[in-house]
């Protein structure tokens, strides 16, 4: 640099401001890597394969959990009363119709929310902040619910689901549970994670 | 004032020396002799020190801890985690490795009871008010720092409280519109808080946060002594000085308040052992019983509860309803309840900074922020839900109580904001006479 004292400001601006834009996109670019490197590895994707679930051996009334990944999947085999139950609670339900259909696949978009009306297939994962439910199957006044008609109660905010995982109103709970993709493989299993008819999730 | 550096000039060659280029002392000097406080402090201001000195304690047991701890959430048994097994490990092998551990984890613990406290006696003084707002919003990032870093360091035992706190707490990402699932899988590097969870909040808690809060600390530090501590009598010192240009009521920091905080460090000390000794968990509330199992992704713990020092905004989260069909609300509701407190040196536009001074109004006001912080904390970590049934009978409904109080304790937190502003913005507020000097030890 000169050592007279005559500095084009325009310039200095100019230079001063195209080094900046490129230096910062030159560090908006070098930290892709590193906020990358916090999504899912391929090997944690590759966790992530369909479940075939044994439904042989549930009882009418009993719930088994299968873990799909790393999810705990609600199997209920849903006794005659049970499933009689579902209509009578509609009007103190959010979603009793199931119109929120990131909750279930369309082929469980019914009254049962589930493919065969006694077999429930649900997430147990509590929509609110997603622990897990747990199982209140009998038909009698429960300390959180004075007319509870049997479902899910959840442990760590109370939220309440009835015996087709459909959320109650007034709960911190928004959705109801979500049911996976699923299909019957046969009369005893079910393949959790795959569509009826369809390729892999 | 502030901190005008004065040049010392050591007898010593060497310290000479070196204070020629790198005037080492003369910083030291500037920020503890040089350093003139208010001479009225009273108990209220042991808790700044004392936050400091939890936080070196943090600092040597956690870098000891380090040397032991592995994290990782890989199982070295049926349902047992290396991390898991690790802690175990430092408990029951490790020579004193309980008592480094438990250092820490009473530390955890102490640390909000004394940042609680130390923010309590800025809302009562109004230290957070002109000139300190700076001091208290830096002070506020320390907060929101501290409690990230406690949060991240509970999930490193990888018991199942552990896995669920952080399952739930990632969780509250996912309620934001649109990008919530993806942020929630990409914080947890998983579909479920797993082994890479655990090891990058092992890198946050040991290094990324540590330094981020000590930095917050030195900048919390310097702009406080830039424009000089509040006192309780909300008097500016600096207004009244002697000949030789401190302030009248000020006195040296050291050795006057140095040889005070080291008093106020040993009443300390004597509680800190006692817990560590006696009560290392202290009935659940500082170690809670649900961490002393392995993580379970299968089984919830049947109350899902934070560490205590999260509990009030824990309620505020719980008793927001979802609506619009989503739970955002809540989410929302807790971050406010925060965000709140950094606004709060332009909300309230009193002049006065003392509660001593201030009107009957502010005086309720701040005492019912108090009780509703507590209350809160109660209704955060289930004290209500368990005793509701003992007071109202079992057949009583239990959720719609709770939620009664809950709501209106978190109303009366909120409500304190919006008050202090239309109470100090309308000219509400009758106050008292300010002296003109601080009020006792003359």
């Amino acid at each position: 640099m000169a050592n007279d004292a005559v500095v084009d400001k325009g310039r200095r601006r100019f230079l001063t401001a195209t080094t900046s834009v490129v230096g910062g996109a030159g560090v908006a670019l070098a930290a892709i890597p590193f906020v990358k490197s916090w999504e899912p590895s391929e090997k944690a994707k590759s966790a992530g394969a369909p479940v075939l679930a044994d439904i042989g051996k549930i009882e009418p009334g009993q719930k088994v959990t299968f873990e799909w990944r790393g999810l705990p999947v609600f199997v209920v085999n849903r006794t005659k009363a049970q499933l009689d139950t579902l209509t009578s609670v509609d009007a103190r339900l959010r979603d009793p119709k199931s119109e929120n259909t990131a909750q279930q696949p369309e082929y469980a978009k019914n009254e049962y929310r589930s493919i065969k009306p006694e077999w429930l297939v649900v997430t147990g994962i509590c929509t609110h902040l997603g622990c897990v439910p747990d199982f209140f199957p009998e038909l009698k006044p429960e300390p959180f619910d004075p007319q509870w008609k049997g479902g899910f109660y959840c442990p760590c905010h109370k939220s309440r689901y009835d015996m087709a995982g459909r959320v109650y109103d007034g709960v911190p709970a928004p959705a109801n549970l979500a049911v996976p993709k699923y299909h019957f493989v046969d009369d005893t299993h079910i393949l959790i994670g795959v569509d009826p008819d369809k390729g892999a999730a | 004032m502030g901190t005008t550096m004065t040049r010392l000039q050591p007898k010593n060659r060497v310290l000479a020396w070196v204070e020629d280029r790198l005037p080492v002392l003369s910083f030291l000097n500037a920020h503890t002799s040089g350093y003139y406080a208010p001479k009225n402090f009273n108990l209220w201001y042991y808790f700044g020190s004392l936050a400091l000195l939890v936080l070196v304690n943090q600092i040597l047991t956690g870098i000891f801890l380090t040397m032991h701890y592995k994290p990782s959430a890989e199982l070295v048994a049926p349902g047992i985690s290396a991390a898991f097994a690790s802690v175990e490990y430092i408990m029951r092998d490790v020579s004193w490795g309980w008592l480094i551990r438990y250092m820490h984890s009473t530390g955890a613990s102490l640390f909000f009871v004394v940042v609680y406290l130390h923010m309590f006696r800025g809302l009562m003084y109004g230290s957070y008010k002109k000139p300190r707002e700076l001091v208290w919003i830096l002070g506020m990032l320390i907060f929101l720092a501290l409690m990230a870093e406690a949060f991240m360091g509970y999930v490193l035992p990888w018991g199942n409280m552990s896995f669920w706190g952080a399952k739930v707490i990632i969780s509250l990402f996912g309620t934001i519109p649109l990008i919530g699932d993806s942020l929630v899988e990409w914080i947890m590097g998983d579909y479920l808080p797993a082994d890479a969870t655990l090891n990058r909040f092992f890198a946050l808690h040991v290094i990324a946060l540590p330094l981020v809060l000590l930095l917050l600390v030195v900048l919390h530090l310097g702009a406080l002594h830039e424009v000089g501590s509040n006192n309780p009598d909300g008097v500016e010192i600096k207004a009244k000085k002697k000949p030789d240009g401190t302030p009248l009521d000020g006195i040296a920091f050291h050795p006057y308040y140095t040889v005070k905080d080291i008093f106020g460090t040993g009443f300390f000390l004597l509680i800190a052992a006692f817990i560590i000794f006696y009560a290392p968990t202290f009935g659940g509330w500082f170690l809670e019983h649900d961490n002393f199992l392995p993580a379970n992704n299968l089984a919830t713990p049947t109350h899902i509860k934070p560490v205590w020092y999260f509990t009030p905004f824990y309620a505020i989260l719980r008793m927001i309803p979802s609506f619009f069909g989503t739970a955002v609300w809540g989410v929302i509701a807790m971050f406010g309840a925060i965000v709140l407190l950094f606004l709060l040196p332009w909300l309230d536009k009193g002049m006065v900074k003392s509660v001593r001074y201030r009107g009957i109004g502010y005086k309720i006001a701040l005492g019912l922020f108090a009780l509703s912080f507590i209350m809160l904390a109660a209704v955060g970590a289930g004290v209500t839900a368990e005793k509701i049934p003992e007071w109202f009978g079992e057949k009583a409904d239990a959720t719609f109580i709770e939620n009664l109080f809950g709501r209106f304790w978190t109303f009366v937190y909120f409500g304190y904001f919006a008050f202090i502003w239309v109470y100090t913005k309308f000219g509400f507020e009758k106050t008292r006479p300010v002296p003109e000097r601080v009020t006792t030890h003359d």
